[in-house]
């Protein structure tokens, strides 16, 4: 079924703004193959809006992957704003009425989520030595939320990821000795089971909007949202591909492990040890070596033959080089 | 192999030529160009430091396993052996052979990475 966007977004204008509201912006801005994102505003009776509608273009399954539907997604964003992490607001989420499909609407949070900006362009340099302490403070938040009754959330822990990824690099075909030592390696330092919180999933630089002035504005792109250890949302924005050429501020390339520790306890968190994140950012550095072999086979077998796949492929390269090093330094 | 040109000033040549009408492009397709030719500058590192990285990698391989053989059959032994649990990170010799792995195979995929335990850049 093809949708129209532009006929869908005028009508959500009048149903959000009142008789007479009429859309001033709705630009698509970047997205991924099933996802779309639009910078939207209209002006209404009620004054004006200034919006981000984000939307599926292809049917939601379920079982495909780690995503969750956007409607989950919404009320688990709304939900962890309750409970006082920095978030997009969450203003409408679309139904059969709309004509739109699977979508919702926020408000519009300005600021900078290229983390590159972030790690090096001198505009953050007086909010970057807080930043790691404000990721740990707003990871509390999500953290502390309740799972949302009715919402169903994969639960994952260690030894769940590494037999998710071993099976993955398993059926890719590829030999890559410094992956099979991690794997093992990480297999016989598996951290003591914790109490399963919410997760972010995929809470990495590049993914929270930063501000000049306030630092972190809004953590954003909940699709990966899921249930486990807290040291893994820790590990994942800790993970060196994410930290933008500053390997030495360990944090995102923006700030220090002991920073995002405290500004968890600050914020009210269980102290994590650092072994654990460590473990979790080891086992990051190997997902995403792995993943990067499966989007250069997207490409091999057909699915995708954008000349992007291939050279994505190269980046398993980039894990290896960190891996050996954290192999070398254990946990 | 001939040598005028060499097949690495072929794939060079592309490169110039791709960077050269990035700029008339859309952004989409600027994008994709950037992308083909860091490909092309890939494809001429590996031409110029893959043989030696790979005499590196099957030297330090054959060293941890104790003989010789081709790159393909020394890494598909190393992955097996690791994999059972018979190599480890203490099994001496063994880091120093993937961090040189490593470290050659960064150098033609991403020069400019700069991996954990790198300092901070200087200034």
């Amino acid at each position: 079924m093809t949708v129209d966007v532009r006929a869908g977004l005028e009508k959500l204008a009048v149903r959000l703004g009142g008789e007479g509201a009429r859309v001033t912006e709705a630009q698509r801005l970047s997205g991924g193959a099933s996802m779309e994102t639009y910078a939207y505003s209209f002006e209404g009776p009620r004054g004006a809006e200034r919006l981000i509608v984000r939307r599926r273009n292809a049917p939601f399954d379920p079982a495909n992957g780690r995503a969750v539907s956007l409607a989950t997604e919404a009320a688990l964003i709304t939900a962890t704003e309750a409970n006082g992490a920095r978030v997009p607001h969450v203003r409408h989420v679309c139904d059969d009425r709309d004509g739109l499909g699977e979508a919702y609407v926020m408000v519009r949070v300005d600021g900078e989520t290229l983390g590159r900006k972030i790690t090096s362009d001198p505009r953050f340099d007086a909010v970057r030595p807080g930043l790691a302490r404000q990721c740990g403070e707003v990871l509390y938040g999500i953290h502390r939320t309740p799972v949302p009754e009715g919402i169903d959330l994969k639960v994952v822990d260690g030894a769940f990821e590494l037999d998710r990824y071993e099976e993955i690099y398993r059926a890719t075909g590829a030999r890559r000795p410094i992956l099979e030592l991690a794997f093992q390696y990480l297999r016989k330092h598996i951290p003591e089971p914790v109490e399963p919180v919410l997760l972010h999933g995929d809470f990495r630089n590049g993914n929270i909007m930063f501000d000049s002035e306030q630092g972190v504005a809004a953590v954003l792109d909940w699709e990966l949202a899921h249930v486990g250890d807290p040291a893994e949302d820790m590990g994942w924005i800790c993970t060196n591909s994410w930290r933008f050429g500053r390997p030495d501020r360990p944090v995102g390339g923006f700030g220090d492990y002991a920073d995002l520790l405290a500004g968890y306890v600050a914020a009210g968190g269980r102290a994590i040890d650092l072994s654990r994140v460590r473990f979790w950012q080891t086992l990051g550095s190997l997902r995403w070596g792995v993943m990067c072999l499966t989007m250069y086979l997207s490409w091999r077998d057909g699915a995708n033959k954008s000349v992007e796949r291939p050279m994505i492929g190269r980046r398993v390269s980039e894990t290896e080089a960190d891996l050996v090093v954290l192999l070398e330094e254990g946990l | 192999m001939i040598t005028h040109p060499k097949t690495e000033e072929l794939a060079e040549s592309v490169r110039l030529w791709i960077d050269e009408i990035r700029p008339t492009l859309d952004p989409r397709n600027a994008f994709l160009a950037r992308v083909a030719a860091n490909a092309m500058a890939t494809i001429c590192r590996e031409l110029t430091q893959g043989p030696a990285a790979e005499a590196n990698a099957v030297a330090g391989m054959a060293g941890v396993l104790g003989h010789d053989g081709s790159f393909e059959d020394l890494n598909a032994e190393l992955c097996a052996r690791i994999r059972a649990g018979e190599l480890t990170r203490e099994t001496p010799g063994l880091m120093a052979a993937l961090t040189t792995m490593a470290r050659d195979q960064i150098a033609i995929d991403q020069p400019n990475y700069r991996p954990e335990g790198t300092p901070a850049p200087a200034g």
